[in-house]
């Protein structure tokens, strides 16, 4: 597992208050882990402070699971 | 008119985070009072509060219990004091496992006096800070102050009226005088009412610090700074946490054999129509809310044994609440007692009427009243009033009220009494 993936995953447990292992790299954020559209906010905001990446509105729209997030900071941190 | 009666009670205070904790160390004559913890407040007016103790104390609060992860990282502390104490008098209550069409008729009226000031302190450093888009997208939802009724009828499905009362110091006390009507008027047959109170933050102790509010002369003994009708008194000390009734029709509370607690006979209000912050001079506003609480009430004067006073520890309010009392009670006031819980938890503010409401019935339940703590040296103002000086007091309880009034010159008094 990267280092990217580890750092996610902490953000997402913490952030939704789910145990860690449902937090697998297909995992939906809305679907599987319960978060809301306030909550996929929250987490991208938390994403942006932790990686230093600026993620606009139109790519937060297609960061629907774990994988996605982690793609999207992999290709864009600096 | 539907009666209403009490069936479930709940509490976090700082004195314990549950009814039985909270009233033990009460009747103890423990203090809540301490140096505050959550923040350096050594430079502020006052640096001692009357904290919710966290959850490793011997009377702390434990928010896992009732408040889900995602929730409490979202909310103010209010929100969470509120919910736990709400899920307390619900489960107290036994109405846990209500139907679909009980729930359509169960609501909830849960206050606050000030609601999410940490948050929107804490945010607005955020704004100033790094700029618009690092707000959290849960700011606003967070700190609204019926979101404690929000919160509690989404974790317990309840859908009838969705209702919260600001009315300051007296919001607990309004809350449940709302409620009652409520189900009196029958658009409820249950409701939970109280008020709940977090301000315990720099913000808080500044604001209440410059209106020259707080007591601040106690800094090397806190326990004893809170000390109603004491001639050394110098403000109040903040206090925080929840408290929660269950209120139901009487019939329907008959009806399912549920434990009864009281009644709630006499529901009074007032507007000082004086000045934002201070009592009026002659406690008009605290008179004829009194008044019209016991003549509600369909009691006598004479039947009323114990009243839990606002008393806050402020130099004006305490003497100007026992003239009221004299003035309306003439020589009853001999027979019957009078304290103040303010001296061991400190000013929940729209928590505080709920609070003392429950401390009231629990007099009524177990035939004590609390003390009043520190009473040291009484004013002049005092003789021949018992204020219950330091230690609780075995007496009659048959009914009892409760006063609690607030900024903006509003006043709220209720009377309950044995079923």
């Amino acid at each position: 597992m990267s280092e990217t993936a580890d750092r996610v995953k902490k953000i997402v447990v913490e952030h939704l208050g789910v145990e860690a292992d449902k937090v697998t790299e297909d995992a939906s954020f809305i679907d599987d882990l319960g978060a809301d559209s306030l909550d996929i906010v929250e987490l991208v905001m938390a994403f942006e402070e932790e990686f230093g990446v600026e993620i606009p509105d139109d790519a937060a729209e297609k960061i629907t699971t774990v994988k996605d997030a982690i793609t999207f900071i992999d290709e864009n941190k600096g | 008119m539907r009666r209403v009666v009490v069936t479930g009670l709940g509490l976090v205070t700082p004195l314990g985070a549950d009814v039985e904790t909270a009233w033990a160390n009460i009747l103890a004559a423990k203090s809540g009072a301490e140096t505050i913890t959550r923040f350096d407040a050594t430079d502020f007016h006052s640096n001692y509060a009357c904290e919710v103790k966290p959850a490793d104390h011997a009377y702390g609060f434990d928010p896992n219990k009732r408040v889900d992860h995602k929730v409490q990282r979202q909310v103010d502390p209010f929100i969470i004091y509120g919910i736990d104490a709400a899920g307390q008098a619900l489960e107290d209550a036994g109405l846990l496992d209500m139907t679909e069409e009980q729930r359509y008729r169960a609501g909830c009226s849960i206050g606050s006096g000030i609601g999410g000031l940490p948050g929107i302190a804490s945010e607005s450093i955020v704004l100033h800070e790094k700029g618009p888009r690092r707000v959290s997208p849960h700011f606003v939802h967070g700190r609204l102050i019926n979101l404690i009724t929000g919160q509690v009828q989404i974790k317990y499905g309840l859908m009838g009226p969705n209702h919260a009362v600001v009315t300051a110091c007296s919001t607990g006390a309004h809350s449940i005088g709302d409620a009652a009507r409520m189900i009196a008027m029958d658009d409820a047959d249950v409701m939970l009412a109280g008020g709940a109170e977090g301000t315990i933050c720099p913000i808080g102790i500044a604001g209440f610090g410059q209106a020259r509010a707080l007591s601040t002369n106690f800094r090397d003994e806190p326990w004893r700074a809170s000390r109603p009708w004491d001639q050394d008194r110098d403000g109040f000390v903040m206090g925080e946490g929840a408290g929660v009734v269950c209120l139901e029709e009487y019939e329907h509370a008959k009806a399912r054999g549920a434990h009864i607690y009281c009644e709630v006979v006499g529901y009074g209000m007032s507007g000082d129509a004086y000045h934002v912050t201070a009592p009026h001079p002659e406690g008009s506003g605290a008179f004829r809310s009194m008044q019209m609480a016991v003549k509600r009430s369909g009691l006598d004067l004479a039947e009323i044994d114990y009243i839990n006073a606002h008393g806050t520890s402020t130099p004006l309010g305490d003497e100007l609440e026992l003239n009221a009392v004299r003035r309306l009670f003439g020589n009853n006031i001999e027979t019957m007692s009078m304290s103040s819980t303010k001296s061991a938890i400190g000013h929940l503010l729209g928590g505080a009427g709920a609070v003392e409401s429950i401390f009231c019935i629990l007099a009524l339940r177990d035939q004590i009243v609390p003390p009043t703590l520190n009473l040291d040296n009484p004013s002049e103002n005092c003789i021949g009033v018992d204020l219950v000086p330091h230690k609780a007091k075995e007496r009659t309880v048959k009914a009892v009220l409760n006063n609690s009034f607030g900024f903006g010159g509003t006043n709220a008094s209720l009377v309950m009494k044995a079923v």
